[in-house]
Order: C-alpha cells, then sequence, then structure tokens
C-alpha cells in the first residue's frame, strides 16, 4: 500500500532527528563566556587527573598528544538552546587518559583555568564518549572556544564540556559544578532536556 | 570586543528580587575586599546565566540564573552589601 506511508517518507530531514527537542540549529558557532578568556600556552598547558590516593597523574602538552590524537564528528547541544551539527574535531580519548588511573569514585570534577567547574559521571568519559580536544572546524582551539584544549563530552549539554581544562578530580558523591551548583542539572542530558534540577 | 556589560546589566533581574536598587549599593569583595558600588563589577551576560565579577580581581560576585520558574541568585562573592535605606 504504498500511498498509506506516503506521509511518513522523505519529509523528515536527518537533521530532524539529530536536533534535541527546545534546540535550534546554528550554523555560526556562539561564544558563551562566564568569565575573562584565559590565555594559557602551551607550554604552559598541563592535564592533572587527580584519584582519591592523592596520587596526580600529569600530561604536558606533547604528552597529551603521544597518547594519539583521533578525529571526531559530532553534534553539540548547548543549553542556551542552540545545536550545531556534525563538527569536527580533534582530540586524545579519555580512554588513553584514564587507562591507568584507578579510582573506586564513580564522578569527576572537571577543573579549568579560570576557575570553571562541572561534575560528570566517570562513566560518561569513558567508551568512547568523551575526549581533550585541541582543534575544531581544523583550526587549534581558539581560547574563546576554550583552547588550547576543553573537554569534549558531546552527548550531554555543552556546558559540561569545560573550556580551558586543566584537571579532573576522582570524587565520591556527584558533587555539583559551577552551573549545577546554580540550579542546572546535574546530569544535563539534551534528549531529555534536561536543562534545570 | 569586549564580552562583558557593567553592574547595571544587574538591575533588570535584581529588580524583581529587591524593592531597592542593589546596583547602587556598595559591595564588598569576598576575595581582595575592593567596596565598590556593584553598577562597577563586570558582568558577562553571554552564558548560561549572569555572571557579575569583581572589577579589581575577578572574583565571582553575583550569579543569576534563571532556572525554568526559578530564579537562582548567588551574592556569595560578596561579603558585604552597604545599601541606602
Ligand atoms: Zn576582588
Amino acid at each position: 500500500m504504498p500511498f498509506a506511508t506516503r506521509g511518513f517518507s522523505g519529509r523528515r530531514g536527518q537533521a530532524d532527528t539529530r536536533v534535541p527537542p527546545g534546540q535550534t540549529m546554528v550554523e555560526k558557532w556562539p561564544v558563551l563566556s562566564a568569565g575573562p578568556t584565559p590565555q594559557v600556552e602551551t607550554r604552559d598547558w598541563e592535564l592533572t587527573v587527580q584519584d582519591e590516593t592523592g596520587t596526580d597523574h600529569r600530561w604536558s602538552w606533547d604528552e597529551l598528544h603521544a597518547l594519539g590524537v583521533e578525529d571526531i564528528t559530532v553534534d553539540i547541544h548547548c543549553v542556551t538552546h542552540w545545536s550545531k551539527l556534525g563538527m569536527a574535531w580533534r582530540g586524545v580519548s579519555l580512554d588513553k587518559i584514564l587507562a591507568n588511573v584507578r579510582s573506586e569514585h564513580r564522578y569527576v570534577m572537571a577543573h579549568s583555568y579560570g576557575g570553571y567547574t562541572t561534575n560528570l559521571p566517570l562513566e560518561d568519559l569513558l567508551d568512547g564518549k568523551a575526549w581533550i580536544a585541541t582543534e575544531a572546524e581544523g583550526e587549534p582551539l581558539d581560547p574563546e572556544h576554550g583552547g588550547p584544549a576543553r573537554l569534549l563530552v558531546p552527548h550531554l549539554y555543552f556546558w559540561k564540556s569545560a573550556k580551558w581544562v586543566r584537571g579532573l578530580t576522582m570524587m565520591p558523591d556527584n558533587d555539583p559544578g559551577f552551573w549545577e551548583q546554580y540550579g542546572y542539572h546535574l546530569y544535563g542530558d539534551p534528549w531529555k532536556e534536561q536543562r534545570y534540577r | 570586543m569586549p564580552n562583558h556589560l557593567d553592574g547595571n546589566a544587574l538591575a533588570g533581574v535584581l529588580s524583581d528580587v529587591f524593592t531597592m536598587d542593589v546596583t547602587a549599593a556598595r559591595g564588598r569583595c569576598g576575595s581582595c575586599g575592593r567596596t565598590a558600588p556593584v553598577a562597577e563589577a563586570m558582568v558577562y551576560p553571554d552564558a548560561p546565566g549572569l555572571v557579575a565579577r569583581c572589577a579589581s580581581c575577578d572574583h565571582v560576585l553575583v550569579v543569576v540564573v534563571t532556572a525554568g520558574e526559578r530564579l537562582v541568585l548567588s551574592l556569595a562573592g560578596l561579603d558585604a552589601i552597604d545599601l541606602r535605606v
């Protein structure tokens, strides 16, 4: 019965199924900032992962890249209602960074140069779901977009993808980060519209 | 292009909460101790909320988030507010 299905075929573009509820697609990449833009040189940049033993695992810029940089194409969704589809990124998988970090804790606080923080479940950083990103759209990540390196966790609202990331601290409880303290959702799934708590 | 405004950008949302004009009040930064009119703070509006920072040390003084039906206000970065009554 071809005409019974006609109304359901072809009309819904691919974008419809890729844009979560309450979001609008944008072409330009908006800049959101809650403070002055830190200017961090790559020679001074360092990533520190701290576990509950107090052991710090550290990577310089070159050590991070030596773990292996990969190409990533993902859609990003900002809680301020814009989505940017098919963004090309390059970065290092958190699976590689966390491979030798042993922790019993289930949550992570991401810390940034400039003082920003955001909380995430550890499992959301693993299994190919999160990166330390250093390039976007073929260019080194601009400071205003979080360069030299930002967290990239595209399956959650973009405030979780902390700009200017400098550290990850394992934590036993899901303590709120900066925006989460002021009413934003502890998890932030764009497909469930988890904007506020 | 500066990405911040002055503290008068807080006036609208704070007038929903306070009967007095808080932007005219003097606030003391909880970090560096600078005492200045709230209107002189640096307000970053292009974020998931309004963030006002100390003009001397960038410490976060005021955060305002409109979270759906709620308004969440933090003045935790100010250790004193001096209002004309
Ligand atoms: Zn100050």
